[in-house]
């Protein structure tokens, strides 16, 4: 049984790696005796596999990852006892069976991203920074230059912000993602704030991931649903006599 | 939510910063309100403290007592250093993140020689004079303990106390002293002085040492009548019911042994003579095969660990290996948990059982002759034939091995130039044999044998404790001529050869038998700039040679010297059970090339059959 797992990040946990929030679920699901698939081979490891990584330094409640299951669990159970075992700073939220086919893993789907950002404290730029966000939002094109491996490049990022607003100092983004087309939040902070005149402190940032979408849209039409919810909760037989 | 001593800003732009935050699944929280607060330090980077089960052992066995909070600390790596010296940060422990300046113990764990500046760092970062005679009764204690507390002299001056021996016997005495001197408003003095009279804790400050003119040691006695002259080592005599930590502390991040690790047994009955370990732990106490079983299966839920290990110094020895090693196998292995086995003795048992546990193809299999010849191996005791060896590297080539690694040291007494040649001629012979033994078109290439070589340190309370060192000109040349050699070898192209580092090796030698007057090259050392002297990119040589003259000692007195029968050692006033006497008896004995029978042929009376127990007393019950 596939299933997808959705879960926060937060707290101290933000300065853990990609790598070892694999690792840290791969001993979870142990001491939660939770029945992974393993893969064949000489070194089988656990089958799973993350959305899309989280930078160190992010806090997010919107992370996913898919697992294979050998023995089902009702999701109920799965997250009291991932929970149970699991440390300040991971918090899962939802397990749900998802479909078999090809396609449908989370890191294929992933196309989209909700981010809100703040600054830390006393790192917020001087005088107002806020109110020219809407006229950048509002442009046709925004070229920035992005630094690749064979030197710069211009970039139209536009077209991969989806939308982006302040309110009360956070700023919502909801930015393209995924293998495609990836564009993160500070790299658009970056851009915006370079377009006032104004280049932000080291670490000035605090980012919060909120949400990971799949496009189910069709003909260039974008119709953006969270990944969690293209499956469904697991409910034992046993459970519902 | 806990909050951290480093911002995030600090945090963000050092390495690992998961190094720092504590938090781990398994760490203890308790109240900041518990009588005594101990900080438990590794004094090395924390990907290497987190790998050493002693910590474990004593974490979980403190935080047992309600009144106590054990806390972690490891070496803040050089880039972190850096940052709380500029910001003036106090070094804070992991789970509480609290200054350790703060706490009422310091607890240092002594696991090798090469880390002594790394306690000077703990010190200086955390705001405690550096010289135990400085501290103030704001200061936290600290104690220090493991094998180099075996000879404490050279850092003797940066700590109040030390514990000799194993830790599961006499700090609950110490701990409710403490609690008892802090109610009653006594002073760190009265501590230390009423701390004097527990055995196995030894209070530098409470002794004095004179020297003789050739720099010898003349006298080492107490200050007052009533402190001990004498130092009893700690053992746990039963180690089948000693707490052992059936939920670890499982680290986010990777860290050097990333795994269960089940203790088997204490100490070894083989009596190799140039090792320390086989002399300091002994009676050689074996853990029942039922308490592991326990330990294995609640550790591994404990944990989620992916992988199980042994650990012993020798577990071919443990009596009931094939139980433990079969059960592992059998009840672990259909749910992708690694087993592994290290220190095995290459036999048909073991090869049986490697071969279920590992990909035979990838795999090496480790030999420790120690040394080429068989004279030498007689020097110093180490019972394996030349037969042996080459019987079970022929077992391993027919089960599909070909990879095959040869561990050995130079620069052991007695040795020539001959006794290293046949460091080669061994390797030779064992490709050799790969080459008869194996028909060509069953051979996957050509076998892989690699060879290394460590210099050879004397360690105290060994039968090679008397016996001197080399220059690092003299080491060199000994690792030439293994190289030579081996270049000469039909087979050469199969044998691979490395060696080590020799000038570290010469610090080590004198960190390892020195006395309190090295404590000032350390120090001097260390505020050069001297740090993590174990790591390879951070070791300087010339700046320990300046530090040894700055402080006006001279290096080869503690190196190239063979010390006399009647010399008085920095660590004699401590007691291992292993007499003296038994040493010397040793050392002549090497001097003849002859073999001394392991515990379980023969007792030899060692000294240690007065604990009571272990191997000493197998089959007198």
């Amino acid at each position: 049984m596939r299933v997808r797992v959705k879960f926060s990040k937060y707290g101290v946990m933000k300065f853990i790696g990609h790598l070892d929030v694999m690792r840290y679920f791969q001993k979870a699901m142990r001491r939660a005796e939770i029945d992974i698939a393993y893969s064949e081979g000489m070194s089988p490891h656990m089958i799973m596999s993350f959305a899309q990584p989280l930078g160190v330094g992010l806090t997010s409640d919107g992370e996913y990852m898919d697992v294979e299951v050998r023995t089902p669990i009702a999701s109920k159970e799965a997250i009291r006892r991932l929970n149970a075992v699991g440390v300040e700073g991971i918090t899962v939220t939802e397990w749900r069976q998802i479909p078999e086919e090809k396609g449908s893993k989370a890191m294929t789907l992933v196309a989209a991203a909700d981010y809100e950002l703040r600054f830390r404290k006393g790192l917020a730029p001087k005088g107002d920074w806020q109110s020219a966000i809407s006229h950048f939002y509002a442009q046709k094109s925004i070229p920035v230059i992005k630094k690749t491996k064979k030197g710069e490049k211009e970039l139209d990022i536009r077209p991969l912000i989806y939308d982006m607003h302040v309110n009360a100092g956070t700023v919502y983004f909801q930015l393209s993602a995924g293998s495609e087309a990836n564009i993160k939040p500070e790299l658009v902070m970056d851009a915006y704030l370079a377009s006032i005149g104004v280049t932000p402190e080291p670490f000035a940032y605090e980012i919060h991931r909120k949400e990971l979408y799949a496009d189910l849209g069709k003909n260039g039409k974008r119709k953006l649903v969270p990944l969690g919810e293209l499956g469904q909760d697991v409910v034992l037989e046993t459970e519902q006599e | 939510m806990r909050k951290l001593a480093l911002n995030d800003e600090i945090l963000l732009s050092i390495e690992k910063p998961a190094r720092y935050i504590g938090g781990e699944v398994n760490a203890i929280m308790k109240s900041r309100d518990v009588a005594i607060r101990f900080a438990m330090c590794f004094p090395d980077v924390y990907e290497i403290g987190m790998s050493h089960l002693g910590i474990q052992i004593l974490y979980d066995m403190f935080n047992r007592r309600d009144d106590v909070w054990c806390e972690r600390i490891y070496s803040p790596w050089v880039d972190l250093d850096k940052v709380l010296r500029e910001k003036h940060i106090p070094l804070f422990a992991l789970e509480s993140q609290d200054p350790i300046k703060d706490f009422d113990f310091l607890g240092i764990t002594l696991q090798y020689e090469m880390c002594y500046t790394n306690i000077l760092q703990i010190l200086d970062l955390s705001g405690i004079p550096l010289d135990a005679s400085e501290r103030g009764e704001d200061c936290p204690i600290v104690i220090g303990g493991g094998p180099c507390a075996y000879n404490p002299e050279p850092i003797a001056e940066f700590f109040d106390l030390f514990y000799i021996g194993e830790g599961e016997t006499v700090y609950d005495p110490l701990l409710d002293l403490y609690k008892e001197c802090k109610q009653s408003g006594a002073s760190r003095q009265e501590f230390l002085r009423r701390a004097a009279h527990i055995p196995g804790i030894y209070v530098p400050s409470l002794y004095t040492v004179t020297y003789k003119e050739d720099g010898t040691i003349a006298s080492f006695t107490p200050i007052e009548e009533e402190i001990p002259e004498t130092v009893e080592k700690q053992v746990q005599m039963d180690v089948t019911n000693a707490p052992y930590p059936e939920a670890p502390v499982v680290p986010y991040i990777k860290v050097t042994q990333d795994r269960v690790v089940l203790e088997i047994q204490r100490g070894c009955i083989r009596g190799c003579r140039f090792c320390q370990a086989g002399m300091l732990y002994r009676p050689t106490r074996e853990k029942s095969l039922e308490i592991l079983k326990q330990h294995a299966y609640r550790m591994l839920k404990n944990t989620g660990h992916e992988e199980i290990s042994l650990s012993s110094l020798s577990s071919s020895d443990y009596s009931e290996l094939a139980g433990i090693v079969n059960f592992l196998i059998d009840e672990f292995q259909d749910q992708n948990i690694n087993v592994c086995l290290p220190s095995l003795r290459i036999d048909a048992f073991s090869l049986d059982v490697m071969s279920k546990v590992q990909d035979v193809k990838k795999s090496s299999l480790t030999f420790a002759p120690e040394a080429g010849s068989q004279r030498m191996r007689n020097v110093i005791n180490k019972g394996l034939t030349e037969e042996i060896i080459l019987d079970g590297a022929n077992q391993a080539f027919h089960g599909g091995w070909n990879k095959v690694k040869l561990y050995f040291m130079l620069g052991l007494p007695l040795e020539e130039e001959e006794d290293r040649k046949a460091i080669a001629h061994l390797a030779e012979k064992i490709a050799e044999n790969y080459y008869d033994e194996i028909p060509k078109e069953q051979r996957v290439g050509k076998c892989q044998i690699t060879v290394s070589t460590s210099f050879f340190v004397p360690k105290p309370f060994t039968p090679f404790q008397w016996a001197r060192m080399y220059t690092p000109g003299d080491y060199l040349g000994f690792a030439k001529t293994v190289n030579h050699e081996i270049k000469d070898m039909k087979n050469q192209k199969s044998i691979r050869y490395n060696w080590h580092q020799a000038d570290e090796t010469l610090l080590e030698g004198i960190f390892a038998r020195g006395d309190r007057k090295v404590a000032k090259a350390i120090r001097i050392a260390y505020e050069n700039g001297a740090l993590f002297d174990a790591w390879t990119e951070y070791w300087n040589y010339d700046r320990w040679v300046q530090a040894f003259a700055d402080a006006g000692l001279d290096m080869d007195f503690y190196t190239l010297r063979e010390r006399d029968e009647d010399e008085i050692f920095p660590w004699d006033f401590i007691r291992i059970g292993v007499t003296k006497k038994f040493l010397w008896k040793e050392w002549e004995r090497a001097h003849a090339r002859e073999v001394t029978p392991n515990c379980r042929q023969k007792c030899s009376g060692c000294g240690a059959a007065k604990y009571g127990g272990g191997v000493c007393m197998e089959g007198r019950e």
